[in-house]
């Protein structure tokens, strides 16, 4: 398929592809991060997360309206207001809907899987009530449009770019509070031994509140950097819940590593093929590896290794 | 090629003037007053449908929840919008039309087995719904055995043709041929990159495209499909980049609309260059809306129907759309096309003297709609519409300028030979 092009066409080719590829892999660490923490960490199984995200795009297109209905002059910069809001408003949803629900239910894992489900879909449908059936339109400020020109024929794309920047800092800023805060070692500590944790007086329902919360957060802010790339309409969360939930399995399921590394290697695989295969193609290649590698290594590729 | 000469009546059509309309409007007036000697129902319902001496019912189903309802939605209002005028003008013989409406939740067994409701506990003398294919599939065989008849609203894939179905949107010849037709010829268009959500619908476009574009002797330089909902185009970006088609063909749906346009833009694709040119057959004013004018700015499609036509009907349907269900509602192609479907009806049992689904099917072929808001149409022998294929250019405010009409109404073509 290469014959005809000179050098350096294809090697600006491979520059963008492997753009491509970098780009599709932050999507996938920012959608499985929230979801990684709750599953990982609590064993909760979050069917809703794609619905959280949404509630984070649909916070964004508000604050879009606020913006370009009240304060026109800073509209370049609401997209930053608008993922501290979606952050917000998700963790807040999600440190409720922890109270209210999911905490009746930590010895039902089962039971966990369909009330989540439950609430997807009455975020789905509440969604349709209030913004209507119709997907909307997120309008971007001015500079996040368009493309970086790097070469004559290497152009790299700004929202692409804003993704990977978000990604980066949002894994960055988890690891930070994971490994190196005393809130992070209490979650480590319930995590590997709940009744421990609890005998030297770490209060085990507040961790995992917060522990909801923020993934729920997490993904709220996936969401917000979604609309640059995505649509936004009631039931547009479904689109990203099996890929998610194809990283953090992958991954292992109590590692937020390996979320990081299956997401890296499902995203490269997923996009060289693509190239070289047709769309639908690539997807099922990568969907047989995965399933292959997984009937070897079932605990997924980083299997933190603890005390049953 | 499948465009036919069309008779003179459908020539005059498009010039008639305000004058002509109202005349038009007045004999309808008078018509319906001429009807008010009600014939009475047993003459007029031999198959035990509900009708009574002053009502008829009909059933509309489509998803008003669930994924499809984004869609749908539009399709019921104009059915409604065009069931209260026909009542204000008189209704059908000498009957008022009440409507039954059903949901079918997005969901394919839910239509089927509400379609068996409304046929056999309502006993709806027709049917105005279904907008995927898989859910016109799955009442199909509902309708075929009890007997009903379906008015069927969208653009689909063709191979199919059912008497019990008036299919009043374009089969996939009608929209296709006139697409690639006019790339060639107005842009000399040389090469075709074929790009389309995973279903029947795309890949039977696609083929019925390609076949088509190599009779022309030019080039399909790749042809893909991405699952539905999919969201990451850069792979298939780098790809059209790389090849340097003179004509992106795509058929995307759903949400990975989104998701393709802002990525074009953002790969530094800018339709507006046509460099290449996006051409879509997927993408009507509904859509836009949720993609954003300002993402799809500069692409082609290739419908029967843009909001913004410019004739005394479509001006008067838009006004009408617009006060029911305020102003800032846009009509795509379908929801003109499910527009047609109650009129056809009332046009059909009113040539028929009859509501019997037989006698309606007898008389269908060869009706023809005058005051349609695309124009013009007619039901072919084969149940779908002659009209007029027509190119549209996408502007920023969410609208399509019309560039191009086919001078003759188009023949539709349901199992168009050689192309299969």
């Amino acid at each position: 398929m290469f014959d005809g092009y000179t050098t350096s066409e294809l090697m600006s080719i491979f520059a963008m592809q492997g753009f491509a590829g970098l780009s599709l892999f932050s999507v996938f660490v920012l959608m499985a991060l929230g979801l990684a923490i709750i599953f990982g960490q609590m064993g909760v199984i979050n069917m809703a997360h794609g619905e959280f995200m949404i509630l984070g795009a649909y916070t964004t297109y508000l604050t879009s309206g606020f913006f370009q209905a009240y304060l026109p002059s800073l509209f370049g910069g609401y997209f930053f207001i608008a993922m501290i809001m979606a952050f917000l408003i998700c963790a807040a949803l999600g440190a409720f809907v922890e109270w209210a629900m999911i905490r009746r239910l930590y010895k039902r894992p089962l039971d966990t899987l369909l009330a989540t489900w439950g609430l997807s879909l009455i975020l789905q449908q509440a969604y349709r009530s209030i913004f209507g059936p119709r997907e909307v339109g997120v309008e971007l400020p001015e500079w996040m449009m368009g493309a970086i020109q790097v070469t004559d024929m290497v152009e790299l794309p700004i929202n692409g770019l804003f993704v990977m920047i978000i990604a980066l800092l949002i894994a960055l800023g988890l690891y930070l509070l994971m490994y190196r805060s005393g809130w992070g070692k209490k979650v480590r500590a319930v995590v590997q031994n709940r009744p421990m944790a609890e005998a030297v007086g770490i209060n085990s329902g507040a961790v995992d509140r917060m522990t909801f919360a923020l993934g729920c957060g997490i993904a709220g802010i996936a969401g917000s950097a979604f609309t640059m790339i995505g649509s936004t309409g009631p039931s547009s969360g479904q689109a990203y819940i099996v890929d998610t939930f194809l990283v953090v399995v992958f991954g292992g399921a109590q590692s937020l590593i390996g979320t990081i590394v299956s997401a890296f290697a499902i995203s490269q695989a997923q996009s060289t093929m693509e190239f070289f295969l047709s769309g639908s193609m690539a997807k099922v290649l990568t969907l047989l590896v995965v399933v292959g590698i997984l009937m070897l290594r079932p605990e997924g590729l980083m299997a933190l290794k603890i005390r049953r | 090629m499948k465009m036919h000469a069309q008779s003179t009546k459908a020539g005059a059509t498009g010039r008639w003037g305000l004058g002509k309309l109202k005349l038009l409007a007045a004999s309808m007036v008078l018509a319906a007053t001429a009807n008010a000697a009600t014939p009475p129902t047993s003459a007029v319902n031999t198959t035990d449908l509900a009708v009574t001496d002053d009502t008829v019912t009909v059933g509309i189903l489509h998803s008003i929840t669930g994924t499809m309802s984004i869609s749908e939605i539009g399709s019921v209002q104009a059915e409604k919008l065009a069931i209260k005028q026909i009542n204000e003008a008189g209704g059908v013989l000498g009957r008022q039309i009440k409507y039954v409406q059903e949901d079918g939740a997005s969901d394919w067994p839910t239509f089927a087995e509400k379609s068996r409701k409304l046929l056999r506990q309502d006993k709806v003398a027709a049917v105005f719904g279904c907008w995927t294919s898989a859910s016109r599939k799955a009442v199909l065989p509902v309708f075929e055995q009890l007997n009903g008849m379906l008015y069927y609203p969208t653009f689909y894939e063709g191979l199919e043709q059912s008497p019990n179905v008036i299919y009043t949107g374009q089969e996939a010849t009608q929209q296709i041929l006139a697409a690639i037709d006019w790339a060639v010829k107005e842009k000399g268009a040389k090469s075709f990159y074929l790009l389309g959500s995973d279903y029947i619908w795309p890949r039977t476009s696609n083929k019925i495209a390609r076949k088509h574009i190599e009779k022309l002797g030019l080039t399909v330089s790749g042809e893909e499909y991405y699952p539905l909902g999919h969201t990451q185009f850069n792979s298939v970006i780098n790809k059209i980049k790389l090849k340097k088609p003179d004509v992106i063909f795509a058929i995307v749906v759903g949400g990975s609309n989104v998701a393709f346009y802002k990525q074009l833009q953002a790969a530094g694709i800018d339709p507006t260059k046509e460099k290449p040119m996006v051409l879509t057959i997927s993408v009507t004013e509904d859509e836009i809306r949720g993609i954003g004018g300002e993402n799809v700015e500069g692409i082609y499609a290739s419908m029967k129907y843009f909001q913004s036509l410019d004739n005394p009907n479509n001006k008067a349907f838009v006004a009408a759309f617009k006060k029911e269900y305020g102003d800032d509602m846009v009509i795509g192609d379908v929801t003109q096309a499910a527009y047609l479907g109650p009129w056809l009806w009332k046009m059909a049992v009113e040539k028929a003297g009859s509501f019997d689904v037989d006698k309606i099917r007898a008389v269908s072929p060869g009706i023809e709609f005058k005051a349609a808001p695309e124009g013009y149409v007619r039901i072919h022998e084969n149940h779908h519409l002659w009209s007029k294929g027509r190119i549209g250019l996408a502007m920023a405010d969410g609208q399509y300028k019309l560039v191009h009409e086919t001078e003759e109404l188009m023949e539709p073509d349901p199992f168009p030979e050689g192309y299969q």
